[in-house]
């Protein structure tokens, strides 16, 4: 456990301490939420309607952008071969970067929502809602995102086949995401907001594995 | 003394691993499989197109249904082809399951997006529209996407022998889409009609179209059985000429 936590605590120093990259992904989550708009229309009710599909869509890249971060770092600078001889296994080791990973990727998203709300004229309920998506759904992209960094770890020219393989995945993701954000009936929406928690949940507790086996064969 | 060294008398899955035996065994079985292959379009075609009847609602587009469905069905028969091989591969890192992962990845593609081309083509006269955004169509778009996701990865690499372990890793992870393909008829009431065929009471589709259904379904197995055997080989042929081109720039620098 002890292991656990200082791995933990180690990203979120690596990450807090190299502040530009936190604050880029922030910006880049704004830019895209603020980007749409302009393409679409400056249609009141229309970006109303179309905020949830905005955020999902904003959130989605900002995190596809960061995963490539997660592994290559420690891989080329050999961590990752000192990681398998720890005495906390490889797994356990994929999971705390990916909790810290989250911390650093997914809460501030979360955090710079009011941004977009207001530029999108959110409705209070549907701002809650939104914070309690991301929240909930944003963890499973980390997840997703895991995958596709550890398998294309190895690669010099990988920077694209990684979101081809992450993206497909990653639908589920949206359609429940967005699928929340239904006025009209509030047990469909109930419904989609349990099942991002357990695409999440699901997502988390089995990706450590697969992550951690290609990991293991990127670094042979 | 009996002779006890394992190349004596091969196991069947020595025979079956070792590149060099598969390709004599598997030179043999070639001819023969095109041979049934073509006999059984011959038949399902036949079926198809003279001996079935029209539908009394959608009248001649039925027959779309016999490339729709064999098509479909191989869509996944392929996934479920590269989840086994993938496993070979990790497990007990079997070099014919990287062959065979890697030969029918590019054969799921096409048969997926054909599933895709002949379902939106039978869709515009039944339903009146190319596409839906129902679960069963968008869960097979998500299949064409993993297809060409995993082909994408295997030309990313050079190490082939790296490549095919990751490329397992993620048929491994991709397989949680066949499930979502196999149900979405019942989770999500849409377009797309309930399964039919396989049912625990009997199929529910009559005898004068069933029939060539399943010729058709069994053609078109048989067809990727054979292009799954002909790509095999030819990816162990691509590979011993690359290695021999290594050997010969390599002899070549040692001589320099």
């Amino acid at each position: 456990m002890r292991a656990f936590t200082a791995i933990i605590g180690r990203d979120l120093r690596l990450g807090l301490r190299q502040g530009g990259d936190l604050l880029t992904l922030v910006l880049f989550f704004v830019i895209v939420g603020v980007l749409l708009p302009f393409a679409v229309g400056p249609d009141r009710p229309l970006l109303a309607q179309l905020a949830p599909a905005i955020i999902w869509v904003a959130a989605l890249l900002a995190q596809l952008l960061s995963h490539d971060r997660l592994f290559r770092s420690d891989f080329e600078d050999g961590s990752l071969a000192l990681f398998r001889h720890a005495s906390l296994s490889l797994d356990g080791i994929v999971f705390a970067k990916l909790i810290a990973h989250w911390l650093l990727t997914g809460l501030p998203l979360v955090v710079a929502m009011p941004v977009l709300a207001l530029v999108l004229g959110l409705t209070a309920d549907n701002f809650w809602l939104a914070v309690l998506t991301l929240l909930a759904g944003t963890p499973a992209l980390t997840a997703f995102g895991a995958i596709g960094a550890a398998v294309t770890v190895g690669l010099k020219r990988g920077g694209l086949v990684a979101p081809v393989l992450v993206l497909p995945l990653s639908l589920p993701v949206l359609i429940f995401g967005t699928g929340a954000f239904d006025p009209t009936r509030v047990e469909a929406s109930t419904q989609a907001l349990l099942l991002l928690c357990a695409l999440s949940l699901v997502s988390m507790a089995l990706a450590p594995f697969a992550a951690a086996l290609a990991l293991k064969i990127s670094g042979e | 003394m009996a002779d006890t060294s394992p190349n004596a008398h091969p196991g069947w899955f020595t025979r079956i691993a070792h590149p060099g035996m598969f390709m004599g065994w598997s030179r043999h079985l070639v001819l023969p499989l095109v041979a049934i292959t073509v006999i059984a379009f011959g038949v399902g075609l036949y079926f198809s197109f003279l001996a079935s009847p029209a539908d009394y609602q959608m009248g001649d587009t039925v027959r779309m249904m016999y490339v729709h469905v064999p098509t479909a069905w191989l869509s996944q028969f392929c996934y479920a082809v590269m989840f086994a091989s993938a496993i070979g591969t990790l497990v007990w890192r079997h070099p014919m399951a990287d062959v065979s992962q890697k030969a029918a990845a590019p054969l799921g593609a096409a048969f997926t997006a054909l599933a895709l081309f002949t379902g939106s083509m039978w869709g515009r006269p039944t339903w009146g529209t190319f596409w839906e955004w129902d679960g069963r169509m968008t869960s097979t778009l998500v299949l064409l996407f993993i297809y060409l996701g995993i082909i994408a990865l295997w030309r990313a690499f050079d190490d082939q022998l790296k490549a095919a372990r990751i490329v397992a890793v993620v048929t491994l992870v991709g397989a949680v889409n066949i499930p979502v393909i196999k149900f979405s008829v019942d989770w999500w009431q849409t377009l797309h009609q309930p399964a039919s065929v396989f049912r625990m009471d009997g199929p529910t589709v009559d005898g004068s179209i069933l029939v060539p259904l399943l010729v058709m379904t069994l053609a078109f197995s048989l067809l990727f059985m054979t292009l799954h055997l002909v790509r095999m080989r030819t990816e162990i042929t691509r590979r011993r000429i690359r290695s021999l081109e290594l050997a010969q720039a390599r002899a070549a620098g040692g001589a320099a």
